[in-house]
């Protein structure tokens, strides 16, 4: 698709043209001459002829919601997914706590210990989706790509402390197993072709 | 009088209740599905398949819910209102001949309940007495809305029963009967002998009024969602709600069985293929109801009386001169 029809800002070029408005007729005669006009131009017809066009043609534009879906963009920001590596299907969340920092409506609540190979491990990880306002902040934050959104953005449940907590955000190990994990492509992903431009650090520290 | 006849007309009466009552809520299905197609959109969809049992869910929720008397309405104009719109909307039908005369089991039936004399000017009477349910009902209701929406009901009935009485009346002079039947007869030598082509100002004015006594859309000021709520139902709930709307829909069908009578040459000779041309006019018409309603926009209550008054009441007087003269010489 071409972008120079939405770039060009200078409107007036575009077919817009001034409508052709008649005077108001002030005199009885022409106010006359203006309704016999009118009845007689047809058109009523052209409404008409109009509606039974759309209809004849049927090009509906109904989705059937719940069966059937719009596309989302791939960088809409709905429910947080956690991520897996995909050499060892081991959470990517290293436990930074960088998420819980940056969270502007503070909602993102995590607790974490050292576990028995000295790793930092996730104890308790919860988003508190009443509160928040999905500004992708985290995403963008979190330094191992592992706190993403998703495009998941239907949700019922009986309580909205339901959602959202760890288990439910990690991919399962299932999809991880038929490699369907999704990358997430909006704020905080690596940009295409991002392995081409690495460069080596040249010490051996 | 005697019992046969008796027993066929209830026999009728029921049928005709029947049919035109499931009708009614049939048109409503139809009137959804059309509209949508027309704004590229589905309609209802989901109750049976392509929402054909939405009629039905529709029925089951109109019979099932509360019906509330508000504290401050005149309790039994109140109730009784809705009784009006349906019971003058199905009354009207008693002089419309449905159908040509036919033979089922070696007996005679003629698909009209009473053929009077005086058909038409029955069936525009009684119409006209259809007035005193929207406006009782809107005056009983204790409802600002409902009393605007009281008053235009009196000022378009009114007004519209001037303009489709006056434009009936040259097709009366020239056919010299009221009877339906007589209607029919004058024009049941084919095409070139409907009333339309030697009445054609008539047609369209009995045309707009029926659009205007029926309430529907370029006239659907009487009970103007968008600026009136429902006008003299707002405070109607469940089936009284609900008879007003059949009311609505009955009087759409059986108008939309009149003008093809009276103008388009009706069911024609009596066979098979007249009485199905008849059905397929009268579909054109109710189509016609749904239609407009997608097309047109509404117009003011000053420029309904202006085009009644101005216009089409003197183009319809003119009319009945014109012909008398014709007639005379």
């Amino acid at each position: 698709m071409k972008m120079e029809q939405f770039n060009d800002r200078n409107v007036a070029d575009n077919g817009y043209f001034l409508v052709d408005i008649e005077d108001y007729p002030t005199d009885g005669w022409g106010k006359f001459k203006r309704v016999v006009k009118r009845s007689f131009k047809g058109e009523l017809f052209v409404g008409l002829w109009v509606v039974l066009r759309e209809m004849i043609r049927f090009d509906i534009h109904t989705v059937q919601y719940p069966e059937e879906k719009m596309p989302i963009g791939p960088r809409y920001r709905a429910v947080h997914e956690m991520k897996r590596l995909w050499e060892s299907d081991a959470e990517r969340c290293i436990g930074c706590g960088l998420c819980e920092k940056i969270c502007i409506s503070d909602c993102i609540r995590m607790d974490t210990k050292i576990d028995e190979n000295s790793r930092k491990e996730v104890t308790e990880y919860t988003i508190n989706l009443g509160r928040c306002i999905f500004c992708g902040y985290c995403a963008e934050v979190c330094p191992e790509l592992a706190i993403t959104h998703g495009g998941e953005y239907e949700q019922a449940s009986e309580q909205r402390e339901h959602f959202v907590d760890y288990e439910y955000m990690l991919t399962p190990l299932d999809t991880m197993k038929a490699k369907a994990q999704k990358e997430f492509e909006g704020f905080g992903a690596i940009t295409p072709h991002e392995d081409e431009r690495v460069k080596k650090t040249p010490l051996a520290y | 009088m005697d019992t046969a006849y008796l027993i066929e007309t209830i026999i009728k009466v029921v049928v005709i209740l029947l049919i035109f009552s499931a009708l009614a809520g049939i048109g409503t299905y139809f009137e959804r599905k059309v509209l949508a197609f027309m704004q590229r959109r589905l309609g209802p969809m989901y109750v049976g398949p392509y929402g054909l049992l939405q009629v039905a869910a529709d029925g089951i929720k109109l019979f099932t819910k509360e019906d509330i008397i508000p504290t401050n309405v005149v309790g039994p104009v109140f109730k009784l209102a809705p009784v009006i719109t349906a019971a003058t909307a199905f009354m009207a039908a008693a002089a419309i001949p449905f159908f040509p005369q036919f033979t089922l089991f070696g007996y005679t039936v003629h698909p009209i309940v009473a053929d009077l004399n005086i058909g038409i000017l029955y069936i525009l009477g009684v119409m006209a007495i259809g007035l005193y349910g929207p406006l009782l009902g809107g005056m009983a209701s204790a409802n600002k809305f409902a009393l605007i929406s009281a008053a235009r009901t009196a000022a378009v009935f009114i007004s519209y029963e001037v303009v489709s009485g006056l434009a009936i009346l040259a097709p009366i002079m020239m056919v010299g009967s009221l009877s339906l039947i007589d209607f029919n007869e004058y024009q049941a030598g084919g095409i070139g002998d409907w009333i339309v082509w030697t009445q054609p100002v008539a047609f369209v004015l009995f045309w707009i009024a029926a659009f205007a006594e029926t309430g529907r859309t370029p006239f659907h000021l009487i009970a103007n969602d968008h600026e009136i709520i429902d006008g003299f139902g707002t405070e109607y709930s469940g089936m009284r709600w609900g008879l007003f709307f059949i009311g609505e829909y009955a009087n759409m069908f059986f108008i939309s069985f009149v003008i093809p009578l009276i103008f388009l040459g009706g069911y024609g000779d009596g066979s098979m293929l007249g009485a199905l041309g008849f059905l397929g006019k009268v579909a054109f018409f109710f189509f016609f109801f749904l239609w407009t309603r997608a097309a047109w926009p509404d117009v003011r209550p000053d420029q309904l009386m202006w085009l009644c008054w101005k216009v089409l009441m003197p183009l319809a007087v003119i009319n009945v001169v014109i012909t008398g003269f014709v007639m005379m010489f």
